[in-house]
């Protein structure tokens, strides 16, 4: 059972709202709530600006939320008032970004952008130590170690990823926030950054937040899964069961649009159309818990159909 | 062999795998590692004009500076007999430089008619008080200098420092910040020149110095605002908060290396508005006062005489203009340098 495990991050209700109580107001992530236990991969999927990159941004407390709790570790992250607390926080926790060519500072050396928490935190004895340090961190990833006195626009993009999730590991954190790392990759290059992830984990024991609008490269990776939609999750469960059996409409819809290689397949893919107007009948709805660890954000009168559906799909015994 | 490519048959044997022991050697880099410097200094170099101006700026900063300990000739000592003497080189002949000059149609030995022995000699000739003119040139372009350099050094650090605060705190802070850069560049140059008049008791260097680093820095902070709004939601800005960089430090290591184009650049553009800002003050008469002559003083003195003594004019207005069209065409230069998307 998944939840006799460690949980290692605990959202509750997040809010993020932007231009609070204007007319531009944008509720970016709406009331967000999930668990991810130590040592897992929790993926969460979404379509473009379903709120996915917002939330995981709170969670790192690059952005101050609106409401919610963000529980990493037992404490809570909105109560880390003292300089010293919020230093410790940001040890614990770092983050992989999006655009490998706009995540490195192109004016500062190989070096110098990997040692930056070395640097911050204070974690090399001296200069040799911070040398090797970043060495062997560039050796992790796979990178030669003469890189370390190069810059970044020497580097292709794979190699740029490289750095940046050197960079993050630097501080030895527990939980790495991957927004998005291999969008901006050729198919390739995916394999080998997500493969590269994956190794990590098992060797260092990081927990994985990763952020991706390609469900079957989320599904690869991720031992749970999440699907965001207009600020809200709408569906939590294992990753197999949400990429098999998906039970809310919207994840239907958007695994029916998840390519595959195969032609036959393809010419006869049907792709399910998502009516979101049911989602704004203004029904108070929850995350019920449908199937063991298979949530879904329903309403009182919804939670029968969905059960159905997981009986029909075998999750559950009617 | 088949034609058809669906006769080929592919048996997994026919695969290898590669070698994974290659791994990291394969992505070695063999180019030569360029810093950014570097990189800037060789496109700097391969373009012509911006580095004739930049050989020409450092030999006019070489005179300007360094002159008077060849050229010994005190640019403030004053012969009244030698007065308004024509250019004059030893053992040159040439109308221009020979001390002659044309008087009533009448071509005139302006040195014997002073009463000069064979030994005075006067290169670029005198002015109305017999002062030496090159030696007040080379005086007078040191003072625009040091104005020009003095007050662009004030203009950077309040511009880039207001510049970079205004844009990364954001918000109220901005907004405020912004409008006390349109009430000051609201204010008419001149106006704060008079002000700065007055409140110096004296018009000369630091009166010129205050008003252009008092209006001149604006632009440099729109300029730098402009750029830190840009940069502060780059990734790379992120992740070293995430890092938990401080703020300090992110302007210091972050910021100000990629803000560095644009301030260089800018710069290059303020030392000559500046010089020719003192110029002009100067040349209208409330700018650096005699004795102290710079480049505006001298074209100003100059003009009086032009009509008879053209040279004591033109001396000035060629260094003026060489000085400012070598700055200009270098911060051209160096703006593709920085940025080479933009050319080609």
């Amino acid at each position: 059972m998944p939840d006799a495990r460690k949980k290692i991050l605990e959202v509750h209700h997040l809010k993020q709202y932007f231009n609070v109580g204007k007319r531009d107001e944008v509720r970016a992530v709406d009331d967000v709530s999930f668990d991810i236990y130590e040592g897992e991969t929790f993926g969460l999927v979404g379509e473009s600006g379903s709120g996915k990159t917002t939330a995981g941004r709170a969670i790192i407390h690059l952005y101050e939320p609106t409401s919610g709790e963000i529980i990493f570790n037992g404490q809570d992250v909105s109560k880390l008032h003292t300089k010293k607390q919020m230093h410790a926080f940001r040890r614990q926790i770092q983050m992989i970004f999006q655009d490998p060519y706009a995540s490195l500072n192109p004016r500062m050396k190989v070096k110098d952008i990997v040692a930056e928490g070395i640097d911050i935190h204070g974690l090399a004895k001296d200069d040799a130590d911070r040398t090797k340090q970043v060495e062997d961190l560039l050796e992790t990833v796979g990178l030669n170690k003469d890189h370390s006195s190069r810059y970044p626009h020497e580097f292709s993009g794979g190699q740029r990823q490289r750095i940046g999730i050197a960079r993050a590991l630097a501080v030895e954190p527990k939980f790495i926030i991957a927004d998005e790392p291999i969008s901006a990759l050729d198919v390739s290059i995916q394999a080998q950054v997500v493969n590269l992830l994956k190794e990590l984990q098992v060797k260092q024991n990081l927990t994985y937040l990763f952020i991706a609008h390609d469900l079957s490269m989320v599904k690869y990776i991720s031992d749970r899964i999440g699907v965001m939609h207009y600020g809200k999750i709408l569906e939590i469960g294992p990753a197999d069961e949400v990429y098999n059996h998906p039970l809310h409409a919207y994840t239907k819809s958007l695994i029916s649009a998840v390519p595959v290689p195969d032609p036959e397949f393809e010419r006869n893919r049907i792709q399910v159309p998502y009516d979101e107007s049911r989602e704004k009948d203004d029904k108070k709805r929850r995350m019920v818990e449908i199937a063991p660890g298979h949530f879904i954000r329903a309403s009182e009168d919804e939670v029968a159909m969905y059960t159905q559906r997981a009986v029909d799909a075998g999750l559950i015994n009617g | 062999m088949a034609d058809n490519p669906k006769d080929i048959a592919i048996k997994p044997g026919d695969f290898e795998p590669l070698d994974q022991q290659a791994g990291p050697d394969n992505e070695r880099i063999a180019a030569p590692s360029l810093t950014f410097g570097q990189d800037v200094w060789r496109r700097l170099k391969s373009n012509k004009t911006a580095f004739t101006s930049f050989i020409i700026l450092v030999l006019m900063f070489l005179v300007a500076f360094g002159g008077q300990a060849v050229y010994h000739h005190d640019p403030n000592a004053q012969q009244p007999k030698y007065a308004n003497l024509p250019p004059k080189i030893k053992g040159v002949d040439l109308y221009g430089f020979n001390g002659h000059l044309k008087q009533s149609g009448k071509d005139v030995d302006a040195y014997a008619a002073a009463g000069a022995g064979k030994d005075v000699h006067y290169v670029l000739g005198t002015d109305y008080l017999g002062r030496d003119l090159l030696a007040r040139i080379m005086y007078g372009t040191r003072i625009s200098l040091e104005i020009a350099l003095i007050a662009t050094l004030i203009d950077l650090t309040i511009g880039v420092g207001f510049g970079i605060i205004s844009g990364w705190k954001g918000g109220r802070v901005d907004l405020f910040m912004q409008r006390v850069i349109e009430i000051l560049s609201s204010i008419p140059q001149l106006v704060v020149m008079v002000l700065m008049a007055t409140a110096f008791t004296k018009t000369g260097m630091a009166s010129i110095i205050a008003a252009i680093a008092i209006t001149g820095w604006t632009t440099m902070a729109r300029l730098t605002r402009a750029q830190t709004l840009q940069l502060k939601n780059q990734d790379f800005i992120l992740a070293a908060r995430t890092l938990g960089e401080s703020a300090p430090k992110i302007a210091w290591k972050h910021l100000l290396p990629n803000l560095s184009s644009v301030i260089i650049i800018q710069t290059m553009f303020t030392i000559p508005s500046a010089i020719f800002f003192e110029a002009f003050l100067s040349y209208i008469g409330i700018g650096i006062s005699s004795p102290q002559a710079s480049l505006g003083t001298l074209i100003s003195d100059g003009q009086k005489n032009f009509q008879f003594l053209p040279y004591q004019m033109w001396y000035p207005a060629i260094v003026l203009i060489v000085l400012m069209l070598a700055f200009n065409l270098l911060g051209d230069g160096m703006r593709d340098a920085f940025d080479p998307k933009s050319k080609r």
